[in-house]
């Protein structure tokens, strides 16, 4: 943003009272807002959108002003750009925000269903955006499906579950604990799937709860779907990108940091991810019954 | 065990008795078996709940469907799906009809199905069996636990559909063998198939192999779970050694399991043309059918090593080669998905709800004005139309019946071809009695049939289970006759092991 310099004269925060608000002004950049809630129109669909994003570009004062607006209807805005238009998403306690308890019943009183859809949303973001640098590029494009993040969690799981038997120690969870006991048994025991009478998946299923998560996502603007393999599969757009990289990744990070967990190479810029500890070549190994379990 | 000497004041001779310590260690090998018998009880609960259904049910020992189901669903697992549902109640019918021939296939049918969903158990929102065990702990607290298992799981297919797998725990159940080492338990069983051989005792070999062929399932299985994980994260493994070494292992290994069950199979092949009795020819002949299969499911899994090589290359230059960003995002997987999984339940549901709260994005809120909510309350709710749009009537034209011969012409056919199992009769004798019928065109019908006869459609009669087969044999002599001509054929007809063709499919299956 700071290659504009073609407005030299009227420069940030030099004219205060020159650019009186007239309720027209207010009018478009309520507009501008208006269309950003309408996450999955695209700015190159609509003439006035784009006009209005020019504007947001080019007057500091209309910026400002529209800025002003969102924030005070409790939205943050992300982006405003051409490619992801006026990116809003809903403060914490907006109006606009998504309730767990909206989102799925059955969530709002079973707290293994509710941490169901939580991870179904984080793995379909893992899965969308396997490597840092994809969730730093702007022009990358993730691609997920239904099944695939369901086999990719499942996989996980095993893996916890392979380590956890190599250790030799029992862990099957308590009777009586519920909250104690290790959040991966939780998906590993859901069923993938299900017959039913009308050909549909179960809605308690672990593709179910991808599916839910997928479509909610689709209709939030942040993926696209674009075929039926695989269950569905979904391409993710640049809002989606902009809302795990600058809301929902730090959100969750900032939480397993309160709980005391400090996930390893953090902050170091290096190409190889932290998944690649010697945990997952140990997984490796034990995957391929071949393999003489050969223990470094 | 580097503990100083014990000073305690009682002997040892005096302890009473041999009493196993409370302790983890004992506690380990009891958790084990208690899991193991675990994973028998949904089929003991088959037969205990039997009783509660609607009707008298008490003739089906629904213990064995269940085993002969988990069976079946076990060799009908490929590499890519796994069983269908309905193809495996259709093979299970015939063993459910032999407990009950009287009852009617309607309530055959019902039984399979029930037993199946029993096995996936459908009414619990896991699909899944639990089990109650307690254990003590490492300080001598006794503590209870869940073990949570499935014996047949439901699988997502290509193209939406569902399949079904066996779990290892089924398999290990069904075998026998609970906790042991898959490479070692499918040696131990060659071992045994070859000295069982040697020894000419084919029944216990046919038991062998058929563990040999189990343990073969089991191992695809494995090997297809480890592909699909490396097909996802490429730098997951290492490339320089771990991969390559680890594939030319895998097909070493693939290498020599061919070369041993090829020498099964030659060995079988002997005993198969040496042996005199028909008994064991028979089974020889079952056993060289479980071996084939073997080699087949075997180069199966050698073609999908094979393919492994070019996959990671070809994922290797989509991932590895794109130009690296300086800037790093959040790694997704290793700093939140990865340290959150193992988390207990509690503390993780924060991490998710945190994800799931900031990741959603917006939603507008719906506000109702009293027009429209007026109009909304008086529309009469949509019928969700499950059956799809109406069809139109379909405007049918009767169509000329063209055909040569008429249904009671194939009647009288059919009743002169009616033949005794141990009276077969020559076609020339046929064609006389059909024209003594009056009907000229009857002995068309009864040569044609006498015709088709030569060629029996002997595989659609054994996957139907039919009784009875009509055939029809060329032994040189001439048919004399003025319309006809060629060979006077020998119909009669064969009467089928309905029984034991039925038990032939469900153990070819």
């Amino acid at each position: 943003m700071t290659e504009h310099v073609d407005r030299s004269e009227p420069d940030l925060d030099g004219a205060p009272a020159s650019a009186a608000v007239t309720p027209a002004d207010a009018a478009d950049a309520a507009r501008l807002v208006a269309f950003g809630l309408q996450p999955r129109l695209q700015p190159a669909r609509d003439q006035e959108y784009a006009e209005l994003l020019r504007r947001h570009r080019e007057d500091p004062a209309f910026a400002r002003l529209a800025d002003a607006v969102a924030a005070g209807l409790g939205l943050v805005v992300l982006e405003v750009s051409p490619r992801a238009g006026m990116a809003v998403t809903a403060a914490e306690d907006s109006v606009f925000a998504v309730r767990m308890g909206d989102y799925a019943r059955r969530a709002a009183t079973d707290s293994g269903d509710r941490f169901l859809h939580g991870l179904a949303h984080l793995a379909v973001a893992a899965l969308a955006f396997p490597r840092p640098e994809d969730l730093a590029d702007d022009g990358y494009i993730g691609r997920v499906t239904v099944n695939g993040v369901d086999a990719f969690v499942r996989q996980a799981c095993r893996r916890l579950e392979e380590r956890a038997g190599e250790q030799g120690e029992n862990t099957d969870p308590a009777t009586d604990a519920p909250g104690l006991e290790a959040a991966w048994r939780i998906w590993a025991r859901r069923s993938a799937t299900g017959a039913t009478k009308d050909a549909r998946r179960p809605a308690a299923s672990t593709t179910g709860i991808v599916a839910k998560a997928l479509t909610f996502l689709t209709e939030s603007g942040f993926l696209q779907r674009t075929g039926d393999e695989s269950g569905g599969t979904y391409r993710t757009t640049a809002r989606y990108q902009l809302q795990v990289r600058d809301m929902a990744g730090a959100a969750a990070l900032a939480e397993l940091l309160d709980l005391g967990v400090v996930p390893v190479t953090d902050g170091t810029p290096s190409l190889l991810p932290a998944e690649d500890g010697d945990d997952l070549e140990l997984v490796a190994d034990a995957g391929l019954p071949f393999h003489a379990p050969t223990q470094p | 065990m580097t503990s100083p000497a014990s000073t305690d004041s009682v002997p040892p001779q005096l302890s009473a008795g041999p009493r196993p310590a409370p302790g983890p260690a004992a506690d380990e090998g009891l958790a084990r078996r208690l899991r193991a018998l675990a994973c028998t009880a949904p089929l003991h609960d088959l037969d205990a709940r039997k009783a509660n259904l609607a009707g008298e049910y008490s003739v089906y020992g629904m213990a064995e469907i269940a085993l002969a189901g988990i069976d079946l669903v076990t060799l009908n697992m490929d590499f890519d799906t796994g069983a269908d549902h309905d193809q495996i109640v259709a093979r299970l019918i015939p063993r459910v009809a032999a407990q009950a021939p009287a009852r009617p296939a309607a309530e055959h049918e019902r039984v399979a199905r029930w037993v199946l969903e029993n096995l996936i158990n459908v009414g619990s929102v896991d699909r899944g069996f639990r089990a109650v065990y307690g254990t003590f702990g490492p300080d001598g607290a006794y503590v209870r636990r869940d073990y949570d298992f499935k014996l047949i799981e439901e699988v997502p297919g290509p193209g939406g559909t569902v399949y079904l797998r066996t779990t290892d725990e089924a398999v290990n159940v069904l075998v026998g063998a609970l906790d042991t080492d898959v490479t070692s338990a499918q040696i131990a069983a060659e071992v045994k198939l070859e000295v069982l051989i040697n020894r000419g005792r084919l029944a216990d070999a046919q038991l062998a192999a058929e563990q040999a062929r189990y343990r073969t399932v089991q191992y695809s299985e494995t090997l297809r779970r480890a592909l699909d994980a490396t097909r996802r994260n490429v730098r997951a493994v290492d490339w320089l050694t771990a991969v390559p070494d680890m594939i030319a292992e895998a097909l070493d290994h693939v290498a020599d399991r061919y070369r041993h069950e090829n020498a099964i199979l030659t060995n079988i092949r002997r005993a198969r043309d040496e042996t005199e009795e028909p008994e064991h020819k028979r089974r020889a002949a079952e056993l060289v059918d479980i071996v084939k299969d073997c080699i087949r499911r075997h180069t199966q899994l050698q073609s999908r090593l094979l393919e492994a090589g070019p996959l990671f290359r070809a994922e290797q230059d989509r991932q590895a080669f794109a130009t690296p960003l300086t800037s790093s995002g959040t790694d997704l997987y290793g700093h939140l998905l990865a340290p959150t999984l193992p988390l207990p339940l509690e503390q993780a549901g924060r991490v998710t709800d945190a994800f799931f709260a900031h990741g959603t994005g917006l939603r507008t809120p719906v506000s109702v004005r009293v027009a429209d909510l007026v109009d909304l309350l008086l529309t009469p709710p949509v019928e969700r139309e499950h059956l799809g749009a109406e069809m139109p009537e379909p405007d049918l034209i009767a169509t000329p019946d063209d055909s040569r011969f008429s249904e009671e012409q194939l009647a009288a056919a059919m009743e002169l071809l009616d033949l005794p199992a141990d009276a077969p009769r020559r076609l020339s004798g046929l064609l006389a009695e059909a024209r003594r019928t009056g009907d000229p065109e009857l002995a068309y019908l009864v040569a044609l049939l006498a015709v088709h006869a030569a060629s029996p459609p002997v595989g659609t009669a054994y996957r139907q289970g039919e009784e009875k087969l009509l055939f029809a044999v060329d032994d040189g002599t001439e048919l004399t006759d003025p319309e006809f001509g060629g060979a006077d054929l020998i119909v009669g007809t064969a009467l089928l092991d309905a029984a034991g063709m039925a038990a032939g499919r469900t153990e070819a299956a």
